[in-house]
């Protein structure tokens, strides 16, 4: 090759490679079709809800004014569909915080070895493989007025009136126990497996005893898997809706946000503002996220020494 | 600091699903003592520890601490320091604060573990770390935290669990001084458990040699480094040349053997030193240091040699001072040394003193262990 002085500052890697160099790979191209999947599935249904949000019906504007932004001044202003953010949340935040409480104990317990663990576990777990409809099904089955478990209690003689343990607030928050538990109870049983045993063997010879031992080491280090878990057991938990409708109290207790979201949609044909209700049940789902990502962050989040 | 005259350990062993990982295991540790225990993976040595710790439970016999039983406490009633081989510093907690740990957990004065935590931190020369968390630190200052973790409780017994085995070659030399320094500064008693026969030698009052959860010899470094009871232990005191052979004649302390495979005919015959009584007939290993070789050429051998093997000259190792020289005999492969670089490919023979040619029985199961008292 001749030498040329504007040569000498170029560099002699292959096209390619400076490509590279700057994050333009070929392989990039395998991303193609999962971003063609998820602009037509997810981005243009999204964004295409959301220009629904902002064309509410003449039925709404005249109701509510604000003009464009109807429904929205609709879903502040109606009592009726603002409550549903507080009744979502009584069931959502409860029925998260227990599902991630109880799962910890649990966890911490099988972490050792001893005998039936394996048939115990498949048990806490099957119900993940059960769907919603199946689990509601069941409980009023199983803890309706006339269900097995009111007329055993009222045989035995313990009660006198058969318990109210469905279409109520109670019914829903089983049904999310029964669904959410076993989600959360893996998640942290899989953050606590990345704790190296051997923290707490060390811990046990500096003198710490159980509880010591859980809360300044075991808690520290499993707090931000507490923290994801937390996130999408409320999540799943939200968005609550068969049950909600199956085992709870639809028009009371249990109106959560999907409800009214189905009614505006189903009943009324109110397309905009159904639209509007699922978008403002995602905002309230965000502000809740952020919120704990947010205290999150604020913890220890480096390596827990064990097999990750 | 809490002291005590004697730990002595009775008969105390450990099943795992009908295999004794550790078993009959007698010792007794005087206060200051540095025993190492010393084996390849699996002789039992970590478990041996472990149950020390309180971290695995005895299936059989008993430990006792001044004539006190203590195997029956939960490890943090025993008040024994702990090295991990993986460290195990809580990754979450600044250098001060795992330090400052168990103190916490003793109910220490603050001031009092300010000052003590301080102190341990500045004896392994980390003063400018303390306020960073582990992840932060090279692999030699972790170990040096989790040191400093185990003796700022002043504990009665410390125990190492292979501590420098995740360390490179040139800062294992220097955690090893390290580790000898504190011990002969601070006088604490304690069991090293390593499978490295340099570190043992190097830093124990006393070694344990172990093997298949049994003990196959005590003493001093000295003792088991000049008279190993077995091919076994030789094997672990640099007698790299452990040679199966076959008694052809013995007289008292001497025994004239036979190593097949090598040379010509029945093999070639070294004289050497019997360990144990020996008959002609017998199945033994010949053990033989590779310093202890002189690699000569052709010609008349050195008087009083122990006979002499011939072979070729395979690999050549340059080693600074000398030559690590690998020497195919036959069937066999021998290491000597050697301060000129014979030729590759060269005929040599090698020779050997009489008294540096050990002679064991081939069987490791003889009763030979022997307590020694310190």
């Amino acid at each position: 090759m001749t030498s040329r002085a504007g040569d000498a500052q170029r560099s002699t890697a292959s096209l390619r490679h400076r490509l590279a160099e700057r994050g333009i790979d070929p392989t990039l191209l395998l991303l193609v079709p999962g971003l063609v999947v998820a602009v037509a599935l997810f981005v243009y249904p999204f964004s295409y809800g959301i220009g629904l949000t902002v064309q509410p019906t003449a039925a709404m504007q005249e109701q509510w004014g604000g003009g464009a932004f109807a429904n929205y001044v609709a879903f502040f202003r109606d009592p009726f569909v603002f409550d549903s953010i507080g009744i979502t949340m009584r069931l959502a935040l409860p029925a998260a915080l227990f599902n991630v409480l109880a799962s910890i104990p649990v966890a911490m317990v099988l972490r050792h070895r001893f005998r039936g663990k394996r048939l115990l576990t498949s048990l806490l777990v099957l119900p993940i493989t059960l769907g919603t409809v199946l689990t509601a099904q069941g409980l009023l089955i199983f803890a309706g007025r006339q269900g097995w478990l009111n007329r055993a209690l009222l045989q035995a003689g313990l009660i006198d009136e058969p318990l109210q343990l469905v279409n109520n607030y109670l019914g829903v928050m089983f049904s999310l126990v029964i669904t959410g538990f076993p989600f959360a109870f893996l998640l942290i049983s899989s953050y606590l497996s990345g704790i190296d045993p051997s923290l707490e063997q060390a811990a046990r010879t500096l003198g710490a005893g159980w509880w010591q031992r859980f809360r300044r080491i075991v808690l520290p280090l499993l707090a931000p898997g507490l923290a994801t878990t937390f996130v999408l057991t409320f999540v799943l938990a939200f968005s609550v809706f068969p049950s909600a409708r199956l085992v709870g109290d639809a028009m009371g207790s249990t109106r959560v946000m999907s409800l009214m979201a189905f009614r505006a949609f189903g009943e009324q044909n109110d397309y905009a503002m159904a639209s509007t209700i699922a978008l403002m049940m995602g905002a309230v789902e965000l502000v809740v996220v952020v919120a704990v990502l947010g205290l999150r962050s604020l913890l220890y989040r480096g390596t827990t020494g064990g097999k990750g | 600091m809490s002291t005590f005259e004697s730990l002595e350990l009775r008969g105390v062993g450990r099943r795992f699903g009908g295999v004794d990982a550790l078993a009959g295991l007698d010792l007794t540790i005087r206060a200051g003592e540095f025993v190492a225990l010393l084996g390849p993976s699996g002789c039992g040595k970590s478990t041996a520890l472990n149950c020390l710790a309180g971290l695995l439970p005895l299936t059989h016999g008993e430990i006792l601490l001044d004539g006190r039983r203590i195997d029956t406490l939960p490890p943090e009633r025993r008040g024994f320091g702990m090295v991990f081989q993986s460290y195990a510093l809580f990754p979450h907690l600044s250098v001060e604060k795992n330090v400052a740990f168990g103190l916490q957990m003793q109910g220490v004065q603050r001031a009092e573990i300010d000052r003590r935590v301080r102190a341990a931190i500045e004896l392994v020369k980390l003063g400018e770390h303390a306020r960073k968390l582990p992840g932060q630190l090279s692999g030699g200052q972790q170990q040096r935290v989790a040191i400093a973790r185990a003796v700022v409780l002043e504990p009665s017994l410390v125990l190492m669990d292979e501590p420098l085995s995740n360390l490179d070659a040139k800062l294992r030399l220097d955690m090893r001084t390290e580790i000898r320094r504190l011990h002969q500064s601070l006088g604490l008693t304690t069991i090293y458990v390593t499978h490295d026969q340099e570190e043992a030698l190097s830093l124990a009052d006393r070694l344990v040699v172990m093997r298949e959860g049994r003990v196959q010899q005590v003493g001093t470094p000295d003792e088991l480094y000049e008279s190993p009871t077995s091919w076994y232990v030789a094997d672990f005191m640099g007698y790299r040349n452990i040679l199966p052979a076959t008694v052809v004649s013995a007289s008292g302390s001497e025994a004239v053997v036979e190593l097949p495979g090598t040379g010509d005919d029945g093999g070639a015959r070294l004289t050497g030193r019997a360990v144990g009584g020996l008959r002609a007939g017998d199945r033994v290993r010949v053990a033989v240091r590779p310093e202890d070789f002189a690699v000569a050429g052709s010609g008349p051998g050195p008087d009083g040699a122990a006979g002499e093997i011939g072979g070729t000259v395979a690999v050549v190792e340059y080693h600074g001072r000398e030559h690590a020289v690998s020497v195919q005999a036959g069937d066999v492969m021998l290491h000597a040394r050697s301060a000129a670089p014979p030729a590759v490919g060269g005929a040599v023979r090698l020779t050997a003193p009489v008294e540096r040619v050990l002679v064991f029985p081939e069987s490791l199961d003889a009763p030979v262990p022997q307590e020694v008292a310190a």
